[in-house]
């Protein structure tokens, strides 16, 4: 009698047992599936990733392709149908130089030459390894497939995107690889001590944010030697960016140690006897995890954008090397711009990879944040 | 109050100090200098290169010559331009003239909208206008100046509205003081276009946020059950609490005024600080960058530290001792 009442107590308390534990990052992904633009967000930025990794396969020609013939070409058009009838496969038909003046081209339709997927084309090195010649997209040789046309020395243009996504989208990752190091141990530090050496390591950061920033990365991208290699010219760049960028996110990180260095954890983390660093590295910054992603996936569009602006006006990444930014200094002649407005394009990609950052990084925000949680 | 505001204005003197030893280190460890391009033209001989250096004080060691800078930039004197062999003073000025002008318009034409918006989409929270207005946001905030500049002048080029690029028309001369208004706000259209969409932008999701922070609080919910009209519980109660972070948003914005437009100046050919110090920085015209940092960082920090002072005057719970 009495076994069977603790039994049925004890099934009563397994009915009513709390579901399983989830841990924080599982919470977040909950959240966030509930918030659609973040996903989209998201997905774009996976697409672009994606682009950046296989670039060689993506693009139908390779970055120092050139067809002299054909500068300033319009965006190929793609065609489903003409005199002989309807076809459900694209083709696009050979064009001509007509006037070297106003960059006109004469079409000749006489014949088609249908788009196909997986080509043979130029050769290449996957990964810098791996050899393949296949390319997504592509037309038998004497067409041509300029997808976003061509730029003043016939270079396609989309493939040119298509490698200038490589810096693009890399370097603010890069960055943000500097940035949130130095800045978490520099804010924790300052934090973590407070009094003299928090006054004199944030009086210190303040001068790098009362900059104006972009008249500070313009002086600081003039001094950049030239003659080095464009590669080096990148990462030089990616420097300068995470040099303005760690001042303003170390400010916020000293103000979360200045509360969280009060809790009880800490207390007890010194009186174990352990050293300053350990206890700041392992137990007061794990603390800003969240936050830290928050910031790092918001602070990327602005590297994004500096990088653009640097590149532009031609401090930054350099011939040959593409950027979207530096693609977009083709256009900056207004006369060039007026005739062949497709040198705009790269403006699209940066403005998409900038909003998809910003709409994901909001809506990690809000994933991230217990307070603003929906059950 | 007054004690605070001085020892902040104490506070700008190391800060200074740092920036302009910054600045100047930095510009100095570029390679070359103004003269370097002289020296490929054969028609300039070296005793003149020589005694140019010698003006311009570029032989003396790097601290002499920071030192003296320092000396003369306290008194106002920021030297001389290499590239225009005028007083770099003369040439901020008028160059500073025009920069605070367009962004002063660009601001006021985004206030004016940003802040009705953002209180539209705080009240409507999800609904299609909000959600219209937040991507439209998302993308004013995304779009590179440059860019919106660029595809700004093709339209124009293309409809023929508006002119292309410049402040001002070739016969801007022979106007009479109305014509010259108008023919400037007509070249405006464009730049306040582009600074105007990018801070709207931003305001306006800092609006909409605060006044959604402000709308959850329990005496938003007294003021409706005690029967007031909706438009008083908004505009009386809720957004003259919201307005706070907004504040401190207007004193950056003080501060960035000069850096603002920089990029977008270069693009419409505007004849702004912000071009100045590119073509200065191209130019390596030593004196005229560091007269265009100073002067950004200086507006920089006394449009944040305005910024504090209007907080609290317009938030009796902010006290500075």
């Amino acid at each position: 009698m009495a076994q069977e009442a603790i039994r049925r107590g004890q099934r009563a308390r397994a009915e009513t047992a709390p579901p399983q534990i989830r841990t924080p990052a599982q919470l977040a992904w909950r959240q966030l599936r509930k918030h659609p633009m973040a996903l989209a967000g998201g997905a774009v930025l996976a697409v672009l990733y994606l682009v950046v990794a296989l670039a060689e396969f993506i693009a139908p020609y390779s970055l120092d392709f050139a067809d002299r013939e054909r500068f300033y070409h319009p965006p190929t058009v793609l065609r489903f149908w003409d005199a002989r009838g309807f076809s459900l496969r694209p083709f696009v038909y050979v064009t001509t130089l007509e006037d070297p003046q106003l960059r006109t081209y004469r079409v000749d339709p006489t014949r088609r030459y249908y788009v196909r997927f997986f080509v043979h084309g130029e050769p290449y090195r996957m990964f810098g390894l791996l050899p393949g010649s296949r390319h997504l997209v592509g037309v038998d040789a004497p067409g041509r497939l300029f997808l976003m046309g061509t730029d003043q020395s016939g270079r396609d243009q989309f493939s040119r995107i298509v490698y200038g996504s490589r810096v693009s989208m890399t370097i603010g990752l890069l960055s943000a690889m500097i940035t949130i190091p130095l800045g978490m141990v520099y804010g924790g530090v300052a934090g973590y001590y407070g009094g003299r050496v928090d006054n004199l390591m944030m009086r210190l950061a303040e001068i790098i944010m009362s900059f104006p920033g972009f008249y500070l990365l313009l002086t600081l991208a003039a001094v950049l030697p030239t003659g080095v290699g464009c590669t080096t010219h990148f990462y030089l760049i990616t420097f300068i960016l995470a040099f303005l960028g760690w001042a303003g996110f170390s400010r916020m990180i000293r103000g979360m140690v200045l509360s969280i260095k009060e809790r009880e954890f800490v207390q007890a983390a010194r009186a174990a006897g352990l050293g300053d660093f350990r206890v700041i590295v392992r137990h007061i910054l794990p603390n800003t995890a969240s936050q830290v992603i928050v910031v790092a996936t918001l602070g990327i569009p602005g590297a994004i954008l500096g990088e653009s602006s640097l590149s532009f006006f031609g401090f930054g990444v350099r011939e040959p090397c593409a950027s979207w930014g530096n693609l977009l200094t083709a256009a900056s002649n207004l006369p060039t711009l007026i005739l062949s407005p497709w040198l705009l394009f790269p403006g699209l990609f940066i403005i998409a990879a900038v909003v998809a950052f910003n709409i994901f990084g909001d809506g990690l925000r809000d994933a991230l944040d217990p307070r603003a949680r929906t059950s | 109050m007054l004690l605070y505001v001085i020892r902040r204005l104490l506070q700008l003197i190391p800060m200074l100090l740092g920036i302009t030893l910054m600045a100047f280190v930095i510009i100095k460890l570029s390679p070359g200098d103004f003269l370097s391009e002289m020296r490929l033209n054969p028609l300039v001989s070296p005793e003149t290169i020589e005694r140019m250096r010698e003006n311009f004080g570029l032989n003396q060691p790097l601290a002499v010559q920071y030192l003296r800078w320092l000396w003369n930039a306290v008194r106002l004197d920021f030297g001389y331009s290499f590239a225009f062999q005028v007083p770099v003073v003369w040439l901020i000025g008028s160059r500073l003239f025009n920069t605070v002008l367009l962004n002063v318009v660009g601001f006021a034409v985004a206030w004016a909208l940003a802040i009705p918006l953002g209180i539209y989409a705080a009240r409507r929270q999800y609904s299609l206008g909000d959600n219209a207005l937040s991507f439209a946001a998302y993308l004013g905030i995304s779009t590179p100046t440059f860019f919106s500049g660029l595809f700004l002048l093709f339209w124009a080029f293309k409809t023929g509205w508006l002119p292309i690029g410049g402040m001002t028309s070739v016969d801007f001369e022979f106007l009479p003081w109305w014509g010259k208004v108008l023919d400037v706000a007509h070249h405006m259209v464009i730049p306040v276009l582009v600074v105007g969409v990018f801070s709207i932008a931003g305001l306006m999701r800092q609006m909409r946020a605060a006044l959604l922070e402000v709308l959850r609080q329990d005496y938003v919910r007294t003021a409706r059950a005690k029967g007031l009209r909706e438009p008083v519980v908004i505009n009386k109660h809720a957004v003259r609490n919201a307005i706070n972070p907004i504040i401190t948003i207007f004193g950056f914005e003080l501060g960035g005024l000069l850096g603002g437009s920089a990029i977008l100046e270069n693009v419409v050919g505007w004849p702004g600080l912000g071009k100045l110090l590119v073509d200065a920085t191209l130019q390596k015209d030593l004196y005229v960058v560091m007269a265009a940092l100073v002067f950004g960082s200086v507006m920089l920090v006394v449009g944040n530290l305005i910024a504090d002072v209007m907080l609290a005057f317009a938030d009796p719970r902010v006290r500075y001792d």
